[in-house]
């Protein structure tokens, strides 16, 4: 990084960022995703005890901003003899952050099926797990295709965070590239570009989805 | 511990001094009947009567705060009712069809069939073209349930009931979203349960069909019993209220 141009050399480094931010990202969604599945089960569950117990999770989790939490999981740990990669770090912070704002995404969606739907399985003597898998879930899904792609844009924004813990993602690359060039405009711009053109085509497909699902389900509503 | 009862005399259905409320509303105070096995029973009665809570009891969606309901040998009003069993015996259809918007008329069938009750596939298509065909949907086995008209998916809901072969088959006006000239189609399906021999109790608008179907009626007023009786009530009513409700066209 020696050239006080921007050049080929630069543009890879900020390529690299980038691939580095959707695996990052890709991580906290599949992570995240299971984990928010799981507390997502856990907020209707039919056990009290196990609903407030997600529930608690999910305050804690969304009350907390997500640096704080790389910060605890990277500088927090170590002490107690746990040591941790940036990597490691910046992927358990995203699971934990994606994983209370997923549980209640789907939460929602969950709820959000019709009761009728959960009666009328009930009166054909499926037991509660499934009425959830069989009927309940497949239709959640549907509801929650629309939000969920709409919510992965706030996950590729945020992992531009990760630099915070030293993980050279998209942001920090351009930061790095910055302090040798010192032309902040041009180098931001380009960041900016990148995460645009990573974010728009998934904001453009959620809001295709949501207009496509809201028609089904305005065709489906039968219930008075 | 709830095993049906052998005795084939012992009535299907019978509710005894059934007390129900909503915080403050009472809305079951003291019901009693019975319905005895192959007979019909309609239950009419003015919006708000609790007609329809009275059916949800009959089939534990709704729990009761006094009294005695025995369903099919199973006493459903202890609370430590495996509600497996019950809802085994117990088919019931709602206003709403309420069909799973997600899968096709035949897996809506063959879903709890296969579920609950272990059945094989092959088994299971056998058993939904078979009640499709009695409801008059042969032709509509892959169809989705937004493709059919009302009256289509409540013969479908109907037949989705028949599937699962219950004891005693639970309607509540199945018929009212319905457009008037829908109605027709899914009261001849009814018919032809009654005919066939089904035990059924339904909660019906349609007078005609009541008394051209039901083997007794349940005039339900304030969460009473107000009368009962055969069809007959219903030309020479005793009491006022009654009257007043034949009277009054609905
Ligand atoms: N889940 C509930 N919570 C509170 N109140 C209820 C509930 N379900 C029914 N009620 C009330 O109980 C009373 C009886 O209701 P129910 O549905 O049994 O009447 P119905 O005879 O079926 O009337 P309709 O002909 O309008 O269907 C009504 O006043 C109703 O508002
Ligand atoms: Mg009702």
């Amino acid at each position: 990084m020696i050239a006080t141009q921007l050049g080929a050399t630069h543009l890879q480094f900020l390529l690299q960022g980038a691939l580095w931010t959707v695996v990052l990202s890709a991580i906290a969604l599949v992570g995240g995703g299971l984990l928010g599945f799981l507390v997502a089960l856990c907020r209707v569950s039919g056990s009290r005890a196990v609903r407030l117990a997600s529930g608690a999770y999910v305050q804690v989790v969304q009350g907390t901003p997500l640096l704080v939490i790389m910060f605890l999981v990277f500088f927090g740990l170590p002490p107690l003899g746990l040591n941790v990669s940036p990597l490691a770090a910046a992927s358990a912070s995203l699971i934990l952050y994606v994983s209370a704002y997923m549980g209640e995404i789907w939460r929602g969606c969950i709820e959000s099926v019709p009761k009728p739907q959960w009666e009328a399985a009930e009166c054909l003597a499926m037991s509660r797990t499934q009425r959830m898998f069989h009927v309940v879930l497949p239709q959640a899904v549907r509801i929650a295709t629309p939000p969920t792609v709409g919510f992965l844009v706030q996950i590729i924004k945020n992992t531009s965070l990760a630099s915070v813990v030293g993980f050279v993602e998209l942001a920090r690359a351009g930061q790095i590239i910055n302090n040798s060039l010192f032309e902040p405009f041009l180098v931001y711009l380009i960041i900016a570009l990148l995460y645009f053109a990573m974010c728009y085509p998934l904001s453009r497909w959620s809001r295709r989805l949501e207009r496509r699902t809201g028609f089904a389900r305005r065709q489906q509503v039968v219930s008075p | 511990m709830s095993q049906p009862l052998p005795s084939s005399a012992a009535p299907v259905v019978s509710l005894r001094d059934v007390h129900k409320s909503f915080g403050s509303l009472k809305v079951l105070d003291g019901v009693s009947f019975e319905v005895p096995r192959g007979e019909v029973m309609a239950i009419i009665g003015r919006s708000g009567s609790g007609k329809s809570t009275a059916l949800r009891c009959i089939d534990r969606l709704e729990t009761i705060e006094s009294g005695e309901i025995i369903v099919c040998g199973h006493r459903v009003s202890d609370p430590k009712l495996p509600l497996r069993a019950l809802r085994l015996d117990v088919g019931i259809v709602f206003q709403s069809y309420n069909l799973f918007p997600h899968l096709t008329i035949e897996e809506n069938i063959c879903l709890a069939p296969v579920t609950v009750k272990g059945k094989r596939r092959a088994e299971a298509r056998e058993t939904a073209r078979r009640v499709l065909g009695q409801v008059g949907l042969g032709d509509k086995l892959d169809s989705y349930p937004e493709q059919l008209s009302g009256g289509q998916q409540q013969r479908a809901a109907i037949a989705r009931s028949l599937a699962m072969e219950p004891q005693v088959m639970l309607f509540d006006e199945v018929t009212s979203a319905l457009d008037p000239e829908l109605t027709g189609e899914v009261l001849r399906v009814i018919e032809q349960l009654a005919a066939g021999g089904m035990t059924m109790v339904m909660v019906t608008h349609e007078m005609g069909f009541a008394r051209r179907v039901a083997d007794r009626i349940v005039f339900m007023h304030q969460g009473k019993v107000w009368e009962t009786g055969p069809a007959g009530i219903l030309d020479a009513p005793e009491t006022a209220e009654l009257r007043q409700f034949v009277g009054s066209g609905l």
